[in-house]
């Protein structure tokens, strides 16, 4: 085994900044707008840098698809302990309309490339909310999916994935090469210091074109309008269980 | 989206900060001061204290405490200009008195020994600082001498190997929490410009007593200490660089004491400006949002050209700082600027928040308390305006 593990890295608009609707309702303002690492893409290089620094495998790949920002995003995972970066080069254009298909496409082309022993992405960015990329990485390479991990190990030949799903928790064991979908409890990412990001200044990140990978950027999905949620409706106050029962029915609930 | 939004953050299609550093402003800064500080503010404001030794310790971990400080020590040996950039985050935090007491650690207590200390000074008193293992305060204002530095009384007399040290410092940030001070003190009878030295003063020596701790119309969450020192027995050695020099050694580092001061309160000053963005456009009055009427969003729009033209102002100065240059001129234009547009803005904007801005529930009216010191401390803007007169060559002879 290569020893070597590929980490997906997503820029996203930053957890706390209020979204806004363009005007036109083409989609959200990100024009200016503060953004940082998917905050499951943390947890997903601080589970790889954690394996290598427990010496069970080589060398952390950080990849990011997108225009040149996204070189920001790939210099955190650096700074966080990833060996080396990539950057798959997407103009601002056509990263308007980049899906998880295709970014699935990308990341399997590299996973061969690199002959990666795992990927490692997060179950989902917090601006598509897809949970989409891990899954169908791992069907185009015909890998095994350990998605929504809470707890991974890592041994010869395997690895144990505890899963959070809906009745609990499930223990799976996947032979690798795997895919594996970070969630929320897989471990807490470490602050970047500022000695390491200075550090990761010199460390390397190559640029690759989706063509040299042999991927199709063109999107069969098309958004027609985004809109922000409903607003909040005020509500009415009932004097008893009675009335409540009453507006219930009135308003066809039960 | 998992994750709710909560904190407002300033928009702007031009990057802030004067470097931009990857991993740096959002994963590390942000999420330090979002995760470590921010949720416990209110509470160390209502105490009058937050805890230093914790804090320093995770900042240190994060390699912030010693950003322009030599290598050998801890520090990253960077130039000044991410030390600014550095200050530039911290006013995120949601109160000026933590920033002002990281301050007074980085770059008020640390720079004249980091400079002029013996290695054995630096690996007692730098070392654990930047790492954030000590907690300094800098004991320099007196009781009766704040603006007239040359004027202190305390003494540190010589007797044998041995400083005796009487006297008292007023107005120390961190005083009642420090392990060292980095003091100020009469050691000769000479002219007053060159008869002091810098001594780090262990805080636990038999002597020294933390007075009271000052309660303060603003910057309630850093404890400022008035200190006595009765009788304090201090080993010589502990002299940074020259007896005799240290008035010298503290004007030395004016300049970026001042730049850093001003590059936190800006990030405040865009944070208040749009926390009233956001409060005026969501309030009605006769009908429309507050923000609607042309006399509030005309203001503000005053308002922010100040804070951009005060920030480019900060980013010449560090710029030409950083190349070798003497910035004394434009970093007490700097200071002074920043002192009186954050009362302005203050003032301004707690307007237009009505009886909530007069309430201790909003930024706006801590920031309206904590911001009147800046014209106050670390020089007041009537020293400032001397300086400036003294470059432009106004002053009588």
């Amino acid at each position: 085994m290569s020893g070597r593990v590929l980490v997906g890295v997503k820029r996203v608009i930053d957890y706390a900044v209020k979204i806004r609707v363009k005007p036109d309702h083409s989609g959200v303002v990100t024009e200016g707008v503060k953004h940082s690492m998917n905050p499951f893409c943390e947890i997903a290089v601080e589970e790889a840098v954690k394996m290598k620094e427990k010496k069970l495998i080589k060398e952390v790949v950080a990849v990011s698809c997108g225009p040149q920002q996204v070189q920001e995003t790939i210099r955190t995972a650096l700074a966080m302990g990833a060996d080396r970066g990539i950057h798959v080069e997407v103009s601002a254009k056509e990263y308007e309309s980049l899906g998880p298909l295709q970014v699935s496409k990308i990341l399997a082309a590299l996973a061969k490339k690199e002959e990666a022993q795992l990927i490692i992405l997060g179950k989902q960015a917090i601006d598509g909310d897809c949970n989409q990329t891990g899954q169908m990485t791992a069907a185009l390479l015909d890998w095994p999916q350990g998605t929504f991990a809470s707890e991974v190990t890592l041994e010869a030949g395997h690895v144990k994935v505890v899963r959070e799903i809906d009745g609990g928790l499930e223990t799976i064991k996947i032979n690798t090469p795997a895919v594996l979908t970070a969630d929320l409890r897989l471990n807490t990412p470490r602050y970047a210091t500022l000695p390491n990001i200075m550090k990761a200044k010199k460390k390397k990140i190559a640029n690759v074109k989706p063509a040299d990978l042999g991927v199709e950027l063109a999107s069969k999905l098309q958004v027609l309008r985004v809109d922000e949620p409903p607003q909040r409706e005020a509500g009415v106050k009932v004097e008893s269980v009675d009335d409540l029962v009453g507006k219930l029915k009135e308003a066809g609930r039960i | 989206n998992v994750f709710h939004s909560k904190a407002v953050s300033p928009t702007s299609a031009v990057p802030r900060g004067f470097r931009v550093l990857p991993g740096f402003q959002n994963e590390s800064a942000f999420k330090i001061i979002d995760q470590e500080i921010n949720p416990h503010v209110d509470q160390w404001e209502a105490e009058g204290k937050f805890p230093a030794h914790r804090i320093f310790k995770i900042l240190g971990n994060a390699g912030i405490l010693g950003v322009n400080k030599p290598v050998e020590y801890g520090g990253l040996g960077l130039d000044f200009s991410y030390s600014v950039a550095v200050s530039e985050e911290l006013g995120n935090i949601r109160c000026g008195g933590i920033p002002m007491a990281i301050g007074v650690q980085t770059d008020m207590a640390t720079p004249a020994l980091a400079r002029f200390g013996s290695h054995e000074l630096k690996t007692e008193f730098l070392l654990p600082s930047i790492l954030g293992d000590k907690v300094a305060c800098l004991g320099v204002s007196e009781v009766g001498a704040g603006s007239d530095v040359s004027s202190i009384m305390t003494k540190a007399v010589r007797q044998g190997d041995e400083y005796v040290i009487n006297g008292g410092k007023m107005w120390t940030t961190n005083g009642t929490q420090a392990d060292w001070m980095c003091l100020l003190a009469n050691t000769s009878d000479g002219p007053p410009h060159r008869n002091k030295s810098l001594i780090c003063l262990p805080m636990d020596l038999p002597g020294v007593h933390i007075a009271r701790q000052i309660d303060k119309m603003g910057m309630r969450s850093s404890d400022t200490a008035e200190v006595f020192f009765d009788d304090v027995r201090v080993p010589s050695k502990n002299v940074i660089g020259k007896e005799g020099m240290g008035f010298t050694y503290q004007m030395l580092q004016f300049q970026e004491e001042r730049l850093w001061a001003v590059a936190n309160t800006l990030t405040t000053m865009d944070i208040v400006i749009q926390e009233t963005i956001d409060y005026t456009r969501q309030r009605k009055i006769f009908k429309m949002p507050v923000l609607h009427h042309q006399t509030v969003h005309f203001r503000l729009a005053e308002l922010q050209t100040e804070v951009e033209l005060l920030r480019s102002l900060l980013h010449r100065a560090t710029a030409l700082f950083i190349k070798g240059n003497d910035v004394t001129k434009l970093a007490s234009m700097a200071k002074l600027k920043a002192g009186r547009l954050a009362r302005e803005l203050g003032d301004s904007c707690l307007q237009y928040w009505g009886g909530m801005g007069f309430t201790n529930d909003v930024l706006v009216s801590r920031f309206y308390r904590d911001s009147r010191l800046i014209s106050i401390g670390g020089g007041a803007d009537e020293v400032m305006l001397g300086i400036i007169c003294k470059y432009m060559d106004t002053l009588p002879k």
